[in-house]
């Protein structure tokens, strides 16, 4: 069968290749691909393989307890679900948090979109495009020069790069590979020299180690990481800078803590993560695949409000907007609570929806989940060898705005923000295109999604320098107000109360609606970046995000999944996420006796 | 990338101690003092043992948390102290290739491999909430497990269940010990556990080739024996009456004790409050929030966090804290009430699981 959706066309008579589980992301995820005798994808199903059903449990529960539990629906973008549910909760109550509560959660926010892109470029991502066993063939020297020459970073010495290649060369002989073993070694995809190899595995190494200082920001406001605590109405941490009892507090020691993991993060991120990613880049210029959806349709809600309580475009310094068609002269405005805006369906993900009805708006979603495969199966129900995209094929459901199947996450927003011209946006995209020398349209690629979360780490850590300093501009002028307690006693709500919250996720826009009745909430919905990219099919047949990017991305070696794993990778998908839904009902499902 | 030895050695351990501790090693394995250089030759010299680490519903944040280890650093352990040979949030290969390494692992180092897992399979759609491999987890699970010399529960999704088992767990996620009833488990709660807590037990095992001593719900004692209460920094301030009483007051500011805005310190069994948080920087407490109680059986169930002690009925000590709490003047002889009733809590506190299998006086020695 083949047929043309959003200019790409599907055709599934090829070989089929099946990548089941897709790793180094998180969660649960497959992907099946068809194959032409070239070797290229023409067809593209991705299917979310987990649900754990974390709406449902919300129902009855008290609105200020939401913000651990969604915490909960993924660790590794730890404190995002949680910031965005007590926005939710703040903005349904009609809560108004103090300006420290908010340059605080600013803070973490940077801190976790840093963190997280981090973390993705070198230990989820990397070895799509560095090859670890090339590495042993470096010549240590040449190596040392090469990272003297893109960087002022230390650790660059020629000693310092044989003693690595020595522990590397054990490490292999030994024959326990451990997490590299069958890797794609040697797969002609990979296009760095040996010493750009060694190099990176070196920067794999100090990242793992350095990354785990960025969260102490979190450890400091929050008590921990992954998952800090957070409050409605505020942060809980209070603020005591001159008085009896500082110890119990955020203090001057506490203070100059943060600002000194800062600076460490800055240097980090711009010594090397991003020195490491335009050098990489370089070798791979020419391998501009995985665009999908970009160069058309790209979403962002915007994030990191500069003032308390002002959830306004204008006020908001990560990008806002919506750009269908390729249009980048019209940016569209995003309203989340316009019921003709976001819509999720159900046709290809496992849920039915009453009689009559396609779309919902998350306010009045409905979920009921139902585990069923298409007639085309290749296998049995839980021994699936080859899915039919023709039938129901993921847990997760198809969100679309104003119709459009949507691409969220820093790409989306370097996108929108180049387009509106703002230059902290626009000016360092220019500069990576012109040091690679490559035209505009290379952004619309798996290498531009890379690139544009580097751009946004280096981003973010320079933004926490400016609301740290905010935040001790505020504290001197006397004010250590960090949180509003005045409608926290469920007596002063009114009977019922809905609202929304948003942030932007280091993957992308994410959403929370929730209604409060009695005290209690009555109704959750949680939209996720990776619902909008790993979208299954709607009734349109119109593709997500994920199986559009693979779309025409020829395999140098067809059962080796390399490209197919570097092009998802560049979403940072995150399946806990995006796979939890809502049954209204609270509708008991089958029990299965405990075998 | 070094032996187990070599690891140590850089760690600064001296070849004198490192032989000291063959030698106890093998006087605790009951083999004797002609045993330690045999014990020493193996460590410098065997090959790493091959650890599984699987997925199932989850959020990973155990895994998060375990790359924040600082002693030791995370890259040594995976790359030194053990071989990480599966763990599909880490792992270069994928699909068909990956899963091979299971069957690889499992019939090359068969019942010397340990199995670690993060997260807990459901059981309802036939196990199809959670699917790998287009399979149910739950096989995959029991299968690799089967071969296992002994399992690790990570956090609170393994050891209980944690959120997506909360009411009225729509999937029926079931902590594992449930589906795996004949391999000694440890289980190191938590939402997440802490770094060094999860990299201690790791290196417990390989260091002394057994499981830690266990209590009697199968968590290490020597992480899990206390209450966060009982070493919390705050507990003068709850001795003296001296409360939070509200967000940002004047007694958060000072630093009193959280227990009236929902604190679970006295019922909660962990080692924030000794070990602390991501290198010792601070934990739940030290930063102005209660602790939440997520190293507990079923924690999302007992209340909002923000209730006082006193509400959650089944630990009676309702009369005591509103005494205490009234006025500051009161202390000493409600602060005894308190103790009392806190006493008589410990005693009464929630039997886990009774069918948790916990080998004979509690450390399942493992290897003979």
């Amino acid at each position: 069968m083949s047929y043309e959706t959003q200019g790409f066309k599907l055709d599934d008579s090829g070989k089929r290749v099946v990548v089941d589980p897709v790793t180094r992301i998180e969660g649960h995820m497959r992907v099946e691909v068809n194959l032409d005798s070239q070797n290229v994808i023409r067809n593209a199903v991705s299917t979310g393989t987990m649900w754990r059903g974390l709406e449902v449990i919300l129902k009855g529960r008290d609105p200020r307890d939401a913000w651990a539990f969604t915490e909960r629906i993924c660790g590794v973008c730890t404190g995002t679900h949680a910031l965005t549910s007590v926005r939710a909760v703040e903005n349904a109550l009609g809560i108004q948090i103090p300006e420290n509560a908010n340059t605080i959660r600013n803070i973490m926010q940077l801190t976790l979109q840093a963190h997280d892109h981090l973390v993705h470029f070198y230990h989820l991502h990397a070895l799509d495009w560095v090859d670890v066993v090339s590495a042993l063939k470096a010549d240590p020297k040449a190596t040392a020069e090469l990272a003297q020459g893109i960087s002022s970073w230390g650790m660059s010495s020629t000693g310092y790069f044989r003693d690595l290649q020595n522990r590397l060369q054990k490490f292999v002989e030994s024959g326990q590979l451990g997490p590299f073993m069958n890797g794609y070694w040697g797969n002609p995809a990979y296009k760095l020299p040996a010493e750009a190899n060694l190099m990176a595995v070196a920067h794999y190494l100090q990242a793992l180690d350095f990354q785990k200082e960025i969260v102490k920001i979190h450890t400091i406001f929050g008590g921990k990481n992954p998952h800090p605590n957070w409050l409605v109405g505020g942060v809980p941490c209070p603020i005591n800078v001159h008085d009896t009892g500082a110890v119990g507090a955020i203090n001057m020691e506490r203070l100059n803590l943060v600002s000194s993991i800062i600076d460490q993060t800055i240097e980090f991120i711009d010594k090397v993560y991003i020195p490491d990613l335009l050098a990489i880049a370089s070798f791979y210029k020419d391998w501009l695949y995985g665009g999908g959806l970009s160069s058309q349709c790209v979403l962002s809600y915007g994030d990191i409000p500069d003032k308390a309580n002002d959830y306004s475009a204008a006020n908001l310094m990560l990008p806002r907007g919506a750009i269908t068609g390729g249009d980048l002269s019209r940016i569209q405005e995003v309203d989340l609570a316009d019921p003709e805006q976001i819509q999720e369906f159900v046709d290809h993900s496992w849920y039915t929806y009453p009689d009559g009805v396609k779309g919902l708006h998350p306010y009045d979603g409905v979920t009921n989940a139902k585990f069923e495969l298409g007639p085309k199966l290749k296998g049995t129900k839980t021994n699936i060898q080859e899915i039919d995209e023709g039938g129901k094929y993921s847990w997760i459901k198809a969100p679309r705005w104003r119709g459009h199947a949507m691409e969220v996450g820093p790409l989306a927003r370097y996108i929108i923000g180049y387009a509106q011209n703002k230059a902290e946006f626009k000016e360092p995209v220019e500069k990576v295109l012109k040091t690679l020398d490559v035209p505009v349209t290379a952004l619309f690629s798996t290498l531009g999604r890379t690139a544009a979360r580097g751009l946004e780490a280096s981003w973010a850590a320079h933004k926490m320098r400016y609301f740290m300093d905010k935040l001790m501009a505020n504290i001197k002028a006397g004010d250590s107000s960090t949180a509003n307690v005045e409608k926290w006693d469920p007596k002063s709500w009114p009977a019922t109360a809905r609202g929304v919250g948003f942030t932007e996720a280091p993957r992308g826009a994410l959403g929370h609606w929730l209604t409060i009745k009695d005290g209690r909430i009555d109704n959750y919905q949680a939209i996720v970046p990776t619902t909008w990219n790993g979208s299954p099919r709607d009734a349109q047949g119109q593709i997500g995000a994920f199986e559009a990017s693979l779309m025409n991305t020829p395999l140098a070696v067809a059962n080796q999944p390399l490209e197919i794993l570097r092009t998802l990778h560049s979403f940072d998908p995150c399946l806990a996420c995006s796979t939890h839904v809502m049954a209204p009902d609270g509708a008991e499902m089958t029990r299965v006796t405990v075998r | 990338m070094e032996t187990f030895y070599e690891v140590l050695r850089r760690q600064g351990i001296t070849r004198r101690s490192f032989m000291k501790f063959c030698s106890l090693t093998a006087t605790s394995l009951g083999l004797g003092s002609a045993f330690t250089g045999k014990i020493a030759h193996a460590l410098e010299t065997k090959p790493r043992t091959p650890v599984l680490w699987m997925h199932g519903l989850e959020c990973t944040c155990c895994s998060e948390s375990f790359i924040r280890s600082a002693h030791p650093l995370a890259q040594d352990v995976v790359l030194s102290m053990l071989s990480l040979d599966y763990d599909d949030t880490l792992m270069a290969s994928a699909g068909a290739d990956a899963q091979a390494i299971l069957e690889e692992i499992q019939q090359k180092y068969k019942g010397n491999y340990i199995l670690a897992v993060e997260g807990n399979p459901p059981l309802n759609e036939d196990g199809m909430f959670c699917i790998t491999a287009g399979k149910p987890f739950v096989e995959e699970l029991k299968r690799v497990a089967s071969d296992a010399k002994m399992v690790i529960a990570w956090g609170a999704c393994a050891s209980y269940g944690c959120v997506q088992a909360a009411k009225p767990n729509p999937t029926q996620a079931t902590p594992i010990h449930k589906v795996i009833t004949d391999k000694p488990i440890v289980r190191v709660p938590g939402c997440p556990p802490i770094a060094e807590v999860m990299t201690a037990v790791v290196t417990y095992m390989l260091t002394f080739d057994r499981l830690p001593e266990l209590d009697r719900t199968g968590r290490p004692k020597m992480f899990y024996g206390q209450r966060i209460h009982d070493k919390c920094y705050r507990r003068p301030h709850f001795d003296a009456g001296q409360f939070v009483e509200q967000w940002d007051d004047e007694g958060a500011r000072k630093g009193y004790c959280l227990y009236k805005v929902g604190c679970k310190g006295p019922t909660t069994y962990n080692a924030c409050s000794t070990v602390r948080w991501n290198e010792g920087v601070s934990f739940p407490i030290g930063s102005g929030h209660g602790c939440i109680g997520c190293s507990e059986d079923g924690f999302w169930d007992k209340g909002s966090f923000y209730d006082r002690l006193t509400s959650i009925h089944q630990f009676g000590i309702e009369s005591n804290a509103d005494q205490v709490g009234g006025t500051v003047a009161a202390v000493a002889g409600t602060a005894v009430a308190v103790h009392a009733g806190l006493t008589a809590l410990k005693r009464s506190r929630v039997d886990h699981d009774k069918e948790f299998p916990v080998r004979e006086g509690g450390n399942g020695q493992w290897g003979k």
